[in-house]
């Protein structure tokens, strides 16, 4: 997910780490100043930031559009929305910040390619469509993803995600109603609404990981309560949920092989290119280039901004300094 | 010549309306994550006063026209907002600067039109005032730390101000329409706004160690949808897009 | 991780902050933010944090002056400004036969 192909850290024995993995057990939450296992803390910082940078970088494909939006209100939506994936960044990066990073360090390491953001906004938005398709699959995606983590264990963590999938469950309906709006629209409406979910629907499928039956990273995540699900288990019940709302919309699902299964109760699917999707991690995606310029562009011009604040606030300190003397 | 009233509410309803667009271009690019937050709840602001004056002139001009139809299917010349707020962003601080000489202005007009005998102006104006307060306080600010910067930061702010000033002038442009409207009692002359502008823009550019330059000249001709720059069909081509080449489609 | 990397000297300090809402309850503490100095760490959070929710009363306190016993255990919450209906999920009507979204 945001937090795809994340490495856990192995960790040792003894006994604070037996204590500690007793707390978990019984549903405590690990909070900053609380004695954590370096593994534990390490993995946190990568998968939060991770989370953080995704949020960040996301902005930038439904951003594309918010000067090309039909509609004043679409285009109010749209902004909002953006607006709230910069606070879900900035609640993650304050997040990973009580693990003892800085979140300039954190963005450093995103904008030199050290760290990673979820593979799903590498993809371009070339229609208003994909503003649907984007709020209600890959929205819909994360959100399968979220909600879980808000009992995840460590407790800042699971606070800003309670915050976020309270401020982000208006994101997917908004998207699902622009589907709705094009597949009930004219014929060049359908097929751009079609078009989108061609390009999003295997993408979104990318964004839960490649399955993790065998990994001993998501054993070690899940013990310590950081990963709440198997990929493969989102992956199925995002399948389930969204083949229906694809079939109430008239879309068709770009996989020959989609089939419900009566006995188990689940659809069948084909899995994406994993190929693709490693590609794309590893910045052969169609737009990391694009993405990540734009964000070391954002940072680079910014940084007289962020000095000149800086300054400003040294100098009025020292003025208030003289002043009470 | 056209209703003024309709005039007036054409150029409240573009001057939000495309400075909420430009302001809306920052979206994922400014300096900081904060700064991202800020800048689209000023641009969110603006659009729903945009909502609001071209609601509201769409129903004074009679022809069932929408604020979505004012919006995207006018062309350049019939756009009535100020030339400054067309201009492109520039960096941070030309966009905030292009804030402040905006707000500032914006405040001063508002606080009048909260008394306007047309009770319908007088609400949207109490509700945009409100958001207006705000934005002026902000922008204000951040040309005082930025301007009391580092040497970059107060060069940048410098140039900035020497670059926006001659099209802070045409904001305070009064033409016979407006005199009409002063007489009603339902919106101020511009040019009676223009000594509380100064007193504030002096204080703040002031405290900002900026100085004003020395010119009355003042850049005419979006107010009158005379000769807008330049930029504005530019940034048309891409805010009436899709309703140019969908027409009649609903989104 | 060190105190000497370039971008530390100028990294806006964090500010932890604390919103008494309209109901008159106390303030508590809704999440942190960077920001150069208090009058902006105000600012920020007003945009951050109530997007503009009128009303309410912010303390910011940066962050390295708060000496802590342990952490408090409460969620923070968030209410959407009034006028921006859109930010409420039930804005858009989805059909029922759709199912839960």
């Amino acid at each position: 997910m945001y937090a795809q192909m994340v490495k856990s850290e192995n960790t040792d024995s003894g006994p604070e780490f037996d204590a500690f993995q007793a707390r978990i057990d019984a549903g405590e939450r690990i909070e900053p100043k609380d004695w954590m296992p370096d593994g534990y803390h390490k993995t946190l910082i990568r998968q939060i930031s991770q989370h953080a940078h995704s949020e960040i970088v996301g902005q930038l494909p439904e951003g594309n559009w918010i000067t090309r939006a039909p509609t004043l209100e679409r285009k109010a939506i749209l902004l909002a929305k953006v607006q709230d994936e910069a606070g879900h960044g900035l609640y993650l990066y304050c997040a990973a910040e009580t693990l003892g990073v800085s979140r300039d360090e954190l963005t450093e390491m995103l904008l030199d390619g050290r760290m990673k953001y979820s593979s799903i906004f590498n993809y371009p938005t070339l229609t208003w469509a994909d503003m649907g398709a984007v709020g209600w699959l890959v929205d819909g995606a994360a959100i399968m993803n979220q909600v879980p983590l808000q009992r995840t264990s460590y407790g800042p963590y699971a606070r800003a995600m309670i915050r976020i999938c309270k401020e982000e469950s208006f994101h997917q309906r908004q998207g699902y109603d622009i589907m709705m709006k094009m597949a009930q629209g004219s014929i060049a409406q359908k097929r751009m609404a079609q078009d989108a979910l061609n390009r999003y629907w295997y993408p979104s499928l990318m964004m839960f990981g490649p399955s993790d039956k065998e990994s001993v990273h998501s054993t070690q995540s899940m013990k310590w309560r950081i990963k709440i699900n198997s990929n493969d288990e989102l992956r199925q019940k995002f399948v389930d949920q969204t083949v229906p709302q694809a079939e109430y919309l008239g879309l068709t699902v770009p996989d020959e092989k989609l089939h419900f299964n009566q006995e188990t109760g689940h659809y069948e699917f084909s899995e994406p290119d994993w190929n693709e999707f490693f590609e794309v991690l590893n910045g052969n995606g169609p737009c990391n280039t694009e993405r990540l310029s734009a964000r070391n562009k954002a940072w680079n011009d910014g940084e007289w901004v962020r000095e000149g604040m800086m300054e400003h606030a040294r100098k009025k300190a020292a003025n208030e300094k003289v002043a009470a003397e | 010549m056209r209703d003024p009233l309709f005039e007036f509410l054409l150029r409240q309803g573009d001057n939000t309306l495309i400075l909420s667009h430009r302001i809306s271009e920052w979206c994922g690019h400014a300096p900081v994550v904060e700064e991202d937050i800020a800048l689209a709840n000023i641009a969110l602001d603006l659009l729903g006063q945009t909502q609001m004056w071209l609601g509201l002139a769409g129903e004074v001009e009679g022809m069932g026209r929408s604020s979505d139809d004012l919006a995207m299917l006018r062309d350049a010349w019939d756009f009535r907002n100020a030339i400054l707020v067309e201009r492109p962003n520039g960096h941070f601080g030309q966009t905030m600067m292009r804030q402040f000489l905006f707000d500032a202005y914006h405040v001063e007009l508002l606080s009048e039109l909260v008394n306007s005998s047309d009770a319908r102006i007088a609400a949207i104006a109490a509700k945009s005032l409100k958001e207006v307060e705000y934005h002026v306080e902000r922008s204000a600010t951040t040309i005082i730390a930025l301007g009391d910067g580092t040497q970059e930061s107060h060069a940048r702010m410098q140039a900035a101000l020497d670059n926006q000033w001659t099209f802070a002038g045409e904001l305070f442009e009064t033409d016979a329409g407006d005199e009409t409207l002063n007489e009603t009692g339902i919106a101020p002359l511009p040019s009676s706004l223009r000594s509380r502008f100064d007193a504030r823009a002096k204080a703040i550019l002031g405290a900002a160690t900026l100085a004003i330059p020395e010119t009355s000249f003042a850049h005419s001709g979006g107010r009158s949808g005379k000769q807008h720059s330049e930029h504005l069909g530019h940034l048309l081509t891409q805010m009436q897009w899709l309703q140019r080449a969908y027409p009649g489609a609903t989104w | 991780m060190s105190d000497e990397s370039p971008t530390a000297r100028n990294e806006w300090p964090l500010w932890e902050i604390f919103i008494r809402g309209q109901h008159g309850m106390s303030h508590r503490h809704v999440g942190s933010l960077h920001a150069a100095d208090s009058e902006m760490a105000i600012k920020n959070a007003r945009d951050v944090y109530t997007r503009r929710n009128e009303g309410v009363s912010i303390w910011v306190v940066e962050a390295s002056k708060i000496t802590a016993s342990s952490p408090s255990d409460k969620g923070p919450m968030y209410e959407p400004s009034q006028s921006k209906v859109y930010r409420h999920p039930t804005f858009f009507d989805i059909p029922d036969d759709v199912g839960a979204m």
